[in-house]
Parts: structure tokens; sequence; C-alpha cells
């Protein structure tokens, strides 16, 4: 459909970077900030800083859901790995780095740690293995928690449970807006996970913050396009929330995911990796779904794990501080084939994105 | 392509076709769905992309160069 309908046409690219080229002057300085791995990987993979005048910056928030999940998380699910309990997770999730190991040193040491591309996936795994305890580390942001709800209320086996690490995006993004030294002059809103939350929850950034804020979806021409919305505000003085995104992006969002969230959750403060706490960022089962958390079933807990290791700037890339060049280890010490900090682990780290288009 | 339940079968183009939870989406068959982790999130409305492609053409046409 992306061939036939032009969202990667050059041409169209070409017009769009006019019209942005055009409108800097006016505009001034603008640094736009967008919180989505994958909007960092089409930026990064169709080179589109480089479509874009010297005033106009784009930078990489916190879009990684992999890569904020804390420490003590992993730990967790080492830990019920080590107890004979199957693991299963997506795949990006294996290699992040606990405070002692991965799960996929816990793998090569012996646990039964399993790869699925959908939860269901792990559900049907369960059923196969009546004897086996499986649980689920669900991981992800908005776009993922709708699955893991229909699997929690969809009566799962006995033999199934889940340690649940979901977290939400908008708080990272008003974070984001009180750290000082950032200067954000416009965010790029996620457009999947605004497929399920709608565009409310961001109404709040042009209202209280000034902060004019555009939904993008995923194409070059997409991204392109919500950077000269962005612009085109600035250059007015406006601060307004505008949708690039209504093929899929209503204002209220998939109403049917957002219930089945509600009533598979509640949301708490939440620790990131590099962050720290997050009041009201994460999502944890409801009471009525007790038995379906891992932690309760299986008495885990970890308080405190060890997030960023020496000489690790991750905490400062998944804030938008550096660039992942300006890491001394990056592509040195630490590369895709052996990473340090969770930003070179997954597809959706900022440091993977730079290395693997940086090779290509 | 198919549906059943609460399962569609989808095609993803270049020859993938797998099957899909459609719980979260009012899908029919013939309808483009996105597709994240094994569930459709929702429903792609072809007029609405369509539409974009239009109101593009029209952003970049008027004014300027």
């Amino acid at each position: 459909m992306a061939e036939k309908l032009r969202f990667r046409d050059p041409e169209f690219a070409k017009g769009i970077a006019s019209k942005i080229k055009n409108l800097a002057p006016k505009a001034g300085k603008v640094k736009i900030c967008h919180v989505c791995g994958t909007h960092e990987w089409t930026i990064t993979h169709y080179g589109l800083r480089s479509l874009l005048p010297e005033n106009v910056e784009v930078i990489a928030g916190p879009g990684c859901p992999v890569c904020i999940v804390p420490a003590a998380e992993i730990d967790e699910a080492v830990q019920l790995a080590q107890k004979g309990i199957v693991v299963t997770c997506f795949g990006d999730v294996l290699r992040v780095p606990g405070s002692q190991m991965s799960l996929l040193e816990a793998k090569a040491a012996g646990a039964d740690v399993r790869i699925v591309y959908a939860v269901s996936d792990a559900v049907e795994m369960a059923k196969r293995e009546p004897d086996k305890q499986f649980v689920f580390f669900a991981v992800g942001f908005e776009t993922t928690a709708p699955s893991t709800a229909v699997e929690a209320l969809g009566n799962p086996p006995l033999n199934f449970s889940f340690l649940v690490s979901h977290r939400l995006i908008p708080p990272a993004m008003e974070l984001l807006l009180g750290v000082g030294d950032l200067q954000i002059d416009g965010f790029i809103a996620p457009g999947h996970v605004s497929a399920i939350i709608g565009m409310k929850p961001y109404e709040l950034f042009p209202r209280v913050y000034r902060m004019p804020t555009v939904v993008a979806g995923f194409e070059p021409i997409d991204v392109l396009m919500a950077v000269y919305m962005i612009v085109k505000q600035v250059s007015e003085g406006a601060a307004r929330l505008e949708n690039e995104y209504p093929r899929v992006v209503k204002w209220e969002g998939n109403t049917k995911a957002l219930d089945l969230m509600n009533r598979a959750f509640m949301v708490t403060s939440g620790n990131w990796r590099g962050i720290g706490r997050l009041p009201d960022s994460a999502l944890q089962l409801r009471e009525s779904l007790k038995d379906l958390d891992a932690r309760a079933k299986f008495d885990v807990k970890v308080e405190q794990g060890r997030d960023i290791l020496l000489g690790c700037e991750c905490h400062l890339v998944i804030i938008g501080k550096i660039k992942p060049n300006e890491c001394p280890m990056f592509m040195k010490a630490c590369t895709p084939a052996k990473p340090i900090g969770a930003c070179m682990v997954s597809s959706e780290g900022t440091c993977r994105v730079w290395a693997k288009t940086a090779s290509e | 392509m198919s549906v059943e339940g609460t399962k569609a079968n989808v095609d993803f183009g270049q020859g993938v076709v797998r099957d899909v939870n459609i719980t979260l989406v009012e899908a029919k068959v013939g309808d483009y769905v996105l597709v994240h982790a094994g569930y459709a999130i929702q429903v792609i409305e072809e007029k609405e992309a369509l539409e974009t492609i239009s109101l593009w053409n029209d952003i970049l046409e008027t004014s300027q160069k």
C-alpha cells in the first residue's frame, strides 16, 4: 500500500524539505523531540536529518520500551527462569542486561527462556505443556499493553501468569519538558501508541506547556510532514495538537483496546532504566487478576537493580541529551554484536538504530 | 483474507501470511489492518490514506518554491 500511495515518494520528500527550508528563517531554532524507536529508525534509515536546514533538529527521547526496563525487572525474569519456570518474551528482551545477567545468559546456563512473536503464542505453548509453569514477560508501551490485556482477560490456563512491565508514553514526554537544558520546541508523538490512546492524552502539551505536538505515522513522508507542521506552528508562534496520521489515529483512539486495558490494569508509578521513578507511568494487573501476577504467584520481587554499567551513557541518550556518537563507547567498546547498554541491544534503541544504519 | 471468531488470516505482502488476533478491532474481510506483535490494533481506512495523499498534494502545490 505504501508504494502505491506514495508515502515514500522522493519527489514528495523534496517538496516538503523545500517548504521546511523556506519557513526555517521565520521559525528560528526548532528542536523537535520524538519518543519512538520506530520514528528514530525511519529518520535514520531514510536520512531525513540530511534534508533539514541547520536550525531544525530532531532528537530522540525515551521511545524504546525495552531500553527503559529497569535491571531489577530483568532480574525478576531471570529469577523466575532459574526457578524452572518457562519465561516467554519478545525477541529484544532476551539480551537486555540485568544486574548479573541477561535472560539469554540465563538460557545459556540452562533456563527455559523462549522468544514469542505474540502473547497468544505463549498461551498456546502453556496449553500444550500443562506440566510446566509459564510466565509472559510483558514489556512495551501502550501499543503492546492491549494484547497483554486481551490474554489476561481471556481466561488463560492455570499454568500461565504475567510479569508485567508495561510503561506509558505521555509521562515520559512530560518529564522531558522538565529537563531544563533540553529546550524542546515541539513533539512528534508516536503514531501507533496514539492509535490506541488517541489524541486526548497529549492535549496538555500545547495547552499547559505551549508545546506544538503532532502525531505522526512511520513512513518517511509522514515524519517529514510532521516536522513541517511543527516548524510551521513555531513560525506562527502557535501551539496546537495536530494529527498527521488520521488514516490510523482517531481522537478517541481505540476504545475497545482502552476498555480492555482499563479492565486488566491499573496505573502505578514505575521505574525507567536511566531515568528513575516516574509517577503514573506504569501498568500493573488489577487486584481481580492477582492470580495471574507472576510476582505474587512466585514471590519474586527485586527492589533495586544495577541499571547503568560504568562508562555507559544510555541514560543520556534516552532523554536526548547526547547523540549515540557522542558516547565514548559507541562503536568501540559497545557494538550491536557486543552491546554494553540497553540502547544498543534493542532494535528500537537509538544507538542500535544508528549503528545498524551506519554500517549499511 | 478470512475471519474465524477472534482470529483473522492476514496477508502481510511478499508471501507472508499469518493468523492475527482481531479482538481489538472491528474488521471484515478485505480490510487493511495495522498489526502489532500478532494483534490488529486498528483498521486502516484506505479512503483516509487517499485523502491524506490528496491533502499533501494540495499543500505542496499551493504556494511557493
